[in-house]
This record gives C-alpha cells, sequence and structure tokens, in this order.
C-alpha cells in the first residue's frame, strides 16, 4: 500500500471569467522514507496540489476530481473537523516563509509543547521534553535554553529548523514542504536540505517538496514529477529526469537551468513556455536611430570608475547630528569598469551590492568617494541640468516587473516617457515609431504599445523595463537582479535577450546577482561583496576555477551542484 | 504604420470588465444609494426646470398660502405637495432649491480640502524630514479641534474682516472655505501613507533614474496611484461636509435664509414645530438624512470594493 496516494486529482478555481482547471488528473504516489519533488513554474498548480492534501485550498478552489489516500484511508472527502486532526497529526507542514508559519507572540515552547499536547496527548511535563528534545534533532544548539526564546529571537535559518521540528513533533506519517528553502540563503538551505532528508530516513516518513528550483530537487529528491499549466508530464527518478528527461517541457526547462559548471554562447530551446515575439530583424540597427548619433566621446579603458565609495544608512535617528546612529552598508569600495565589459556584483543579501548600483545611477548619494563616468566625476556635479547629459548615457533595469512599471500608464508612454523628457526626437510621430521598432526589438511587438502593464506576464514586462532602459541610447546599463524574480525559462529568455542587446549596442553593463551560475553566464569580470566590502576582483572563469577569498571559495562551494543535469542541446563557450 | 485595432480598449470597455463595476452590479444597496444620490444631483442642478414653484420669486408666493400642510391632510391643497411654510413658500420647491446649496457648499468643500490635502500629502511623504515633520505635525494639532469649531472660527473672523454689507454675498464661498479646510488632514495622512509606500517602488525609482524631476514624478507617476483611497475618502467627506454645512446654517453661522440650504430650511422651521406646523422642518430635515446616508453607503460600498481584504 502506498503511504500517499494522490489519484486522478482535478482542482479548479471558478471565478466569473469562467472556470480555470489549475490542476488536471494528477496522480502520484510517496512511500515511507521517500522524498518526491513536484517541480514546475509559476501557474503549474504544485503548490495547489500540496493545498488541497492538507485540505487548505483557498477558496474558491475546490477539488472536482479524484482521491487522495492516506495509507488506504481516503482523506479528500473527510469533513473539516476530520481534515483538521489530521493536518499536524498525519501529516506535517513545512512552508516557505519560517517568520509567517510562526505566531510571533508565543515562545517556541508554547507553540510545540502545545501541538504536541494537542496530538500525543502526553501531558505538559513529558511534552516538554520531547520539544527539547526534537529541537534538538533539528541542530538547535542549547535547547533547553533556545525553546523559551520567541520566533524573532531567531536567524531566518533557525526558524525554518524550528518550523521543520514543528511540522516533526507529532510524528506525522507524511511531510508536505512547499518551497521550503526559497526564503533562505544559499549557504542555509544546503544544511536545511541535509537536514530534512536525514530526518526523512531515519523516521520513515515519506516527504512531498514542492518547488521551481532545480538545485533543491538535485540535492534532495529521489523521484521527481515535473507539473506545466495543472499538468503533469513527465515523473520518474531524479536520476533520469535531470539526466535524460524525454518530454520536451522537461528538456526545455532543464536546458534553462543556469549552469555553474560551464559558460554557455546562448541557452537553448527556452521557447517551451511563452512564445516569444520573433525579434524580426527588418532595420539594421547600425543605421537605426536607436544603434546611432550619440553625442558623446568613445572611451578606452575604463568607462566607469569607482573609487574609495562609502554609503551609511540611518539606523537610529536623532535631532542632533552626533547622536545619530549610522549603519555602514558600502565601506570603501573600488573598481573599474572597461568600455564594453558585463561586470558583474555578487553577494548575499545585505552584501551591499545594489546599493552600489543605486549610487551610480544617482539613486543615492554617497556619503564619501567619488564615481566616475567617461572620465567625468559625477560625485563633483551639482546642477541638474548638468546630471542629465550623464543620466542619458546610463540606464538601470530593476528586479521586480511588477512593480517596476506605472499601472496607469500604456506601454506606449511608459517607453516614451525617457525619450519625451530628454527630448530626444524632434516630433511625437518619431517617438512613437521609435517605440514600436524598440518593442519589436525586445521581442514584444508593436500592439504592445497599447496596451497596460497588468496585461503582461513578468517576462514581458522586463521586456518593456528593457525597452524603457534602451529608449535614452545609454552607453550603460545597470541590470540590479534582473531575473530573480521569474521563472527558470523566462529567466533563459531575458539573459538571451540581455546578452544579444549587449553585443548588437556595443553596451557596457554592471550585473548584480546573488546567483553565481547566472553570473558566469552573462559577466566578463566580477566582484565578490560581503557586508559592504569587496572582497574579491577576477575574471569570471578565473574565479570560478580558482578562487582567491576565503568567502568566495565558501560562496562557490555552497552552489547547488547541477551535474546530474543533462547536457544535450547545449553550446559550450570557450 | 500598421496596427491591431482590436487590441486598444476604450476606457468604457476596461470599466465595464473592471472587479469594481462587477461589485456594483451585484450590490443592490449601492445601486439604491446611488440611484438616490443621482436624483438628488439631478434635482439640484436642474432645481428650476424641475421644481414646482420657484419659491424665491417674490411675485409668485401668495402670504394667503402660508403654513399650508401637506397635501394628504385635511387642509392641504394640491399645489403644494409637501405644504407650504409661514411665507407661503412650497416646501417640495425649498428642499429642491436648498439641496442645491448644500451639495454646492458639500462638493465644493470637497474639492477645496482634496487639492490642499493632496498636495500636502505627497509633498509629505515624498520629501520625508522636516517637511514630513512639519506638516504632519500641524495636521495633528488641527484634529484636536473639532472641525465644526475649526468652521465657527473662520466664519467667525471673516464675519470681522469683511464689512456688513458684503456678508451675504461671500457668505457661502466663506462657508466652503471654512468646511473644506477643516477637512485636509484626512486626505493629507492618507495620501502621505500611500505615498511612502509608491515611492519606493521600482517605478518610482526608474523615472528618477531617467532624471525626471520630483514635481513631475508625484504628479504623473504617483498621484495616480494613490488615488484610489482618496475616493473612497472623498465620497464619505461628502456626505460630512454637507452635514456640517447644515448644522453650520441651523446654528445660524452658514448660508443666510435668502438662500436657504437645508440646514438653514430646518433651522426656520424648528420656530414652528411647537405650533402644530411639523412639516416645516421635518420635510427638509428627512431630505437631509436620506442624501447623507445615502452617500455614506455609496461610501461604504466603494470602501469595501476597493479594499477586497477588509470583508
Amino acid at each position: 500500500m502506498d503511504l500517499l496516494n494522490i489519484n486522478n486529482l482535478e482542482i479548479e478555481f471558478p471565478s466569473r471569467r469562467g472556470t480555470v482547471k489549475a490542476v488536471k488528473d494528477v496522480t502520484l504516489t510517496v512511500q515511507p522514507g521517500e522524498v518526491l519533488g513536484v517541480v514546475g513554474e509559476s501557474g503549474a498548480g504544485k503548490s495547489t496540489i500540496g493545498n488541497a492534501v492538507i485540505g487548505l485550498l483557498e477558496p474558491p478552489g475546490r477539488v472536482s476530481g479524484g482521491k487522495v489516500y492516506l495509507k488506504g484511508d481516503q482523506i479528500d472527502e473527510l469533513p473539516a473537523e476530520e481534515k483538521r486532526k489530521i493536518r499536524g497529526r498525519r501529516i506535517g507542514m513545512i512552508f516557505q516563509d519560517p517568520l509567517t508559519s510562526l505566531d510571533p507572540l508565543q515562545t517556541i515552547e508554547q507553540q510545540l509543547v502545545e501541538t504536541i499536547d494537542l496530538h500525543l496527548k502526553l501531558g505538559e511535563e513529558k511534552s516538554r521534553e520531547r520539544a527539547i528534545d526534537l529541537l534538538d534533532q533539528v541542530g538547535i544548539p542549547n535547547p533547553e535554553d533556545r525553546i523559551k526564546h520567541y520566533p524573532h529571537q531567531f536567524s531566518g535559518g533557525m526558524r525554518q529548523r524550528v518550523v521543520i521540528a514543528l511540522a516533526l513533533c507529532a510524528e506525522p506519517e507524511v511531510i508536505i514542504a512547499d518551497e521550503p528553502t526559497t526564503a533562505l540563503d544559499v549557504s542555509i538551505q544546503a544544511q536545511i536540505l541535509d537536514l530534512m532528508r536525514k530526518l526523512c530516513r531515519e523516521k520513515q516518513v515519506g516527504m512531498l517538496i514542492i518547488t521551481h528550483d532545480m538545485g533543491v530537487i538535485a540535492d534532495i529528491t529521489d523521484r521527481v514529477a515535473v507539473m506545466y499549466r495543472g499538468d503533469l508530464v513527465e515523473e520518474g527518478t531524479t536520476a533520469k529526469i535531470l539526466g535524460d528527461p524525454d518530454h520536451p517541457y522537461t528538456k526545455s526547462l532543464i536546458s534553462a537551468v543556469p549552469r555553474p559548471d560551464v559558460r554557455l554562447k546562448r541557452f537553448p530551446m527556452v521557447n517551451y513556455i511563452e512564445k516569444e515575439e520573433d525579434r524580426k530583424k527588418d532595420f539594421d540597427i547600425s543605421t537605426h536611430w536607436l544603434g546611432q548619433a550619440r553625442d558623446f566621446d568613445a572611451v578606452d579603458g575604463s568607462l566607469v570608475e569607482v573609487k574609495d565609495l562609502v554609503m551609511q544608512f540611518v539606523a537610529k535617528n536623532a535631532f542632533l547630528k552626533k547622536n545619530r546612529k549610522m549603519f555602514t552598508a558600502v565601506d570603501n569600495v573600488s573598481f573599474d569598469i572597461k568600455q564594453g565589459e558585463v561586470f558583474g556584483l555578487v553577494g548575499e543579501s545585505g552584501s551591499g551590492k545594489s546599493t552600489v548600483a543605486r549610487m551610480i545611477s544617482g539613486l543615492y548619494t554617497p556619503a564619501s568617494g567619488s564615481i566616475f563616468f567617461g572620465g567625468d566625476e559625477l560625485t563633483k556635479i551639482k546642477s541638474q541640468k548638468e546630471m542629465d547629459y550623464y543620466r542619458r548615457q546610463m540606464q538601470m533595469i530593476f528586479q521586480d516587473p511588477f512593480s517596476s512599471l506605472n499601472g496607469r500608464m500604456r506601454v506606449m508612454d511608459i517607453v516614451a516617457e525617457p525619450i519625451r523628457f530628454h527630448k530626444l526626437t524632434s516630433s511625437n510621430a518619431e517617438t512613437e515609431g521609435i517605440v514600436m521598432d524598440l518593442l519589436e526589438h525586445v521581442g514584444l511587438g508593436r500592439q504592445a504599445a497599447l496596451r497596460y502593464p497588468h496585461e503582461f506576464s513578468g517576462g514581458q514586462r522586463q521586456r518593456i523595463s528593457i525597452a524603457r532602459a534602451l529608449a535614452t541610447r545609454p552607453r550603460f546599463l545597470i541590470c540590479d537582479e534582473p531575473t530573480s524574480a521569474l521563472d527558470v525559462s523566462i529567466q533563459a529568455q531575458i539573459l538571451n535577450l540581455l546578452k544579444d542587446l549587449q553585443e548588437e549596442l556595443g553596451l557596457t553593463m554592471l550585473f548584480i546577482s546573488h546567483d553565481l551560475p547566472v553570473i558566469r553566464q552573462m559577466c566578463d569580470r566580477v566582484g565578490v561583496m560581503k557586508m559592504g566590502e569587496m572582497v574579491e576582483i577576477a575574471e569570471t572563469e578565473a574565479l570560478f576555477k580558482t578562487p582567491q577569498a576565503p568567502y568566495t571559495q565558501e560562496l562557490l562551494s555552497l552552489m547547488p551542484k547541477l551535474d546530474k543535469l543533462s547536457h544535450s542541446g547545449l553550446e559550450v563557450e570557450g | 504604420m500598421k496596427m491591431d485595432k482590436t487590441v486598444e480598449t476604450t476606457r468604457l470597455e476596461r470599466f465595464l470588465d473592471s472587479d469594481i463595476w462587477h461589485s456594483f452590479k451585484k450590490s443592490p444597496i449601492a445601486i439604491i444609494a446611488f440611484v438616490i444620490t443621482v436624483v438628488f444631483l439631478l434635482a439640484a442642478a436642474f432645481a428650476p426646470l424641475v421644481s414646482p414653484h420657484n419659491p424665491f420669486d417674490l411675485a409668485s408666493i401668495d402670504i394667503m398660502d402660508s403654513s399650508l400642510p401637506p397635501v394628504w391632510m385635511d387642509e392641504g391643497d394640491a399645489r403644494f405637495f409637501l405644504g407650504t411654510d409661514d411665507q407661503g413658500r412650497d416646501i417640495f420647491s425649498t428642499i429642491i432649491y436648498g439641496a442645491r446649496i448644500s451639495l454646492l457648499v458639500g462638493f465644493a468643500s470637497v474639492i477645496f480640502s482634496m487639492v490642499v490635502g493632496i498636495t500636502l500629502g505627497l509633498i509629505s511623504g515624498y520629501a520625508g524630514g522636516r517637511v514630513d515633520a512639519f506638516i504632519m505635525r500641524v495636521a495633528d494639532i488641527q484634529l484636536s479641534f473639532p472641525a465644526i469649531l475649526i468652521a465657527l472660527l473662520i466664519d467667525g473672523v471673516a464675519r470681522g474682516l469683511v464689512p456688513k454689507e458684503m456678508h451675504e454675498e461671500l457668505a457661502v464661498y466663506v462657508l466652503i472655505f471654512a468646511i473644506g479646510i477643516s477637512g485636509w488632514v484626512q486626505y493629507a495622512r492618507t495620501v502621505r501613507g500611500s505615498t511612502l509606500v509608491e515611492k519606493n517602488k521600482e517605478y518610482v525609482q526608474a523615472a528618477q533614474v531617467i532624471g525626471i524631476r520630483p514635481g513631475t514624478i508625484l504628479r504623473r507617476h504617483v498621484l495616480p496611484n494613490v488615488m484610489g483611497p482618496v475616493m473612497v475618502i472623498a465620497t464619505i467627506h461628502l456626505a460630512i461636509a454637507v452635514i456640517t454645512e447644515a448644522t453650520l446654517s441651523f446654528l445660524g453661522v452658514g448660508v443666510p435664509p435668502t438662500t436657504p440650504s437645508l440646514g438653514t430650511l430646518i433651522r426656520i422651521g424648528n420656530e414652528y414645530l411647537f405650533s402644530g406646523e411639523w412639516w416645516i422642518t421635518i420635510f427638509p430635515g428627512a431630505a437631509l438624512v436620506i442624501l447623507v446616508l445615502a452617500v455614506n453607503l455609496l461610501g461604504d460600498w466603494l470602501r469595501d470594493a476597493m479594499n477586497p481584504k477588509l470583508r
């Protein structure tokens, strides 16, 4: 008998625009001690399956067909009260954000003891012993003391360990983990995954792990199910799915994963999910408005140079300046970016890499240090008018495609705004023509101009963002985590587009990411940042092959190992 | 340039497809409230065409018709549906003309509050620091006075400054200013809050990177994105403004009796309440209650429709 058996499950969400089938005829099984991964991109229905199994489908979603068995007992049609008893007792849950899965007003002790006592009826004293024992098992040091603490007193990784302890506390038969490591830094992700797998084996618990991350899949799962738009497209052992996938979607998904070990010319076969409008080349970019007529001097060597840059934020405000507490976000950072080069900045959250980008683009004023652009010192310029000349030459692409476009403006006006502001054309008709060409050039098509941002997907919005950044004909482009909010296949498309544009327009780029494999695909040289300081600057290939600084070595060793992934169809560079 | 026309949607099409419109269609209370509000607005706007008499045309009123009760009572007169007041004016007509003044003052003072409040809120939220602290402290101080007291104060000051013969002409404008200035704080606070959220969004930073100046960013980017909650407040504020106007007029510091608002009518009628002519004050009072209730219900529905999480 299967431990967990999901049989022909169908889930639908009725809405006033018609019923959406979120999950179509999905059959999955989990055995004791086994880790089954469900992988897919946004909208695939993978989280919906998890929620349906534990009976927490968000209304108006409902199970419209199929059955769910837990050790032979059908659990999908139980009344709400019975389902509640199963949750926690027989099925444990681990969610993405450890902060919101714990009650901030109760100590860990109260939450654990209450849950254990409720399900196992051990009495308070025994429950407490068991709680301490569990915290010890999930690797929390000094569990006797730590159990008295509140959730906010734990770090993100520790908090997720507490959540795992909470999921385990009633000795469940199955654990459902929905993106358990997505909110964590890479270094912590590896430890948490190790822990989860170990507990799974030891206690013979079955685990259903839902994720978008191939790294997590490769690390922890025994078998994988691949979801695409509500359909289960392929299922098999992890080695088979990653190494020799059959379904074209799985192939395309795997080929789109950025590799830590090799540098590709382009990402192949990424058009499965979202058909890219053909990037028609019906005009020659070198003779088109977009590719020419630049009223600035060419430079040899460094286009951008940053010297001893310091940025401080007010940590605690006070009326008098001397009483203010300052937090140093960027500390004496220096580097240069050569003409035509892609320079990467990499680091974990809070390393100050985005702050550096914002200082160069003029969003923040540095506390001290200087920024040179084409030999001119930007930090000395006071007048707005004078600054406009440089602003035109450098533009920025932001991380979040949903907040980087003003939802009240048509795409035409969004992309035309920089052209109109800098008065780069002589007539409105010319501006509109250029915007149309630009939209076509980034793979959106001319009709996009008349729509509003909410009508587009995340990847399409990022294309609009790119079009807006290119509209001033910049020679320097700052990309601040341009793909970290995107699905992996969309990320591959956007990275391809950025590579192409960089080549065609001879752009110099500052590329910021926390994701080392992405950095490897995109950058010529890389700077590694840690806690506001520059740790190491090196050529990309050298950095990946022979890292010098201990921190770089540590970061590289924590990268998910993706060597099991199929290499078919990849064009390796160098 | 070839273009596919079908992708372009008109504003009307987008509105008919919006969640707001669907929520409206499903809420009978909202529809009734909307209909009542619109009836009041149309009646007020076209008062000379709609009302059976012109109560302020001295030639058409007759002292012999004074103090007639409503038509369904024994002494009622078919010409005067809701009866007449002590000077022989038709109550139904005075209500229509009175609502006209009440709504005029209401709308004008709401617009005045909005302009002041939104401007200060945007500046406060976007500039931050000392500017923000100053504006918000002023708002706090003003909030510690009842709005009606501020309106009374301004009215009193205006009466002292303006020569006596101009009092009646200027009364309406003074009233609009007084009610308007006492209501800006709500808008300023709401807009400041939304501005603080919006200014950290990346579309504002994108505009800054392009080089667009703060004034334009506020007008073109931030303002359209903070207007949702403002419209909710404005609707509810309209009801409050109409009530405040009525209160001031009832206290005798509002519009003069020659151009009576609903509040003035209630005050005039109040004197006859105990001599048995109840209809002179009850009908304007009922009209005021219905109008304010309808506008309030509309505001409540709008708040729920725009903020699904509150339900």
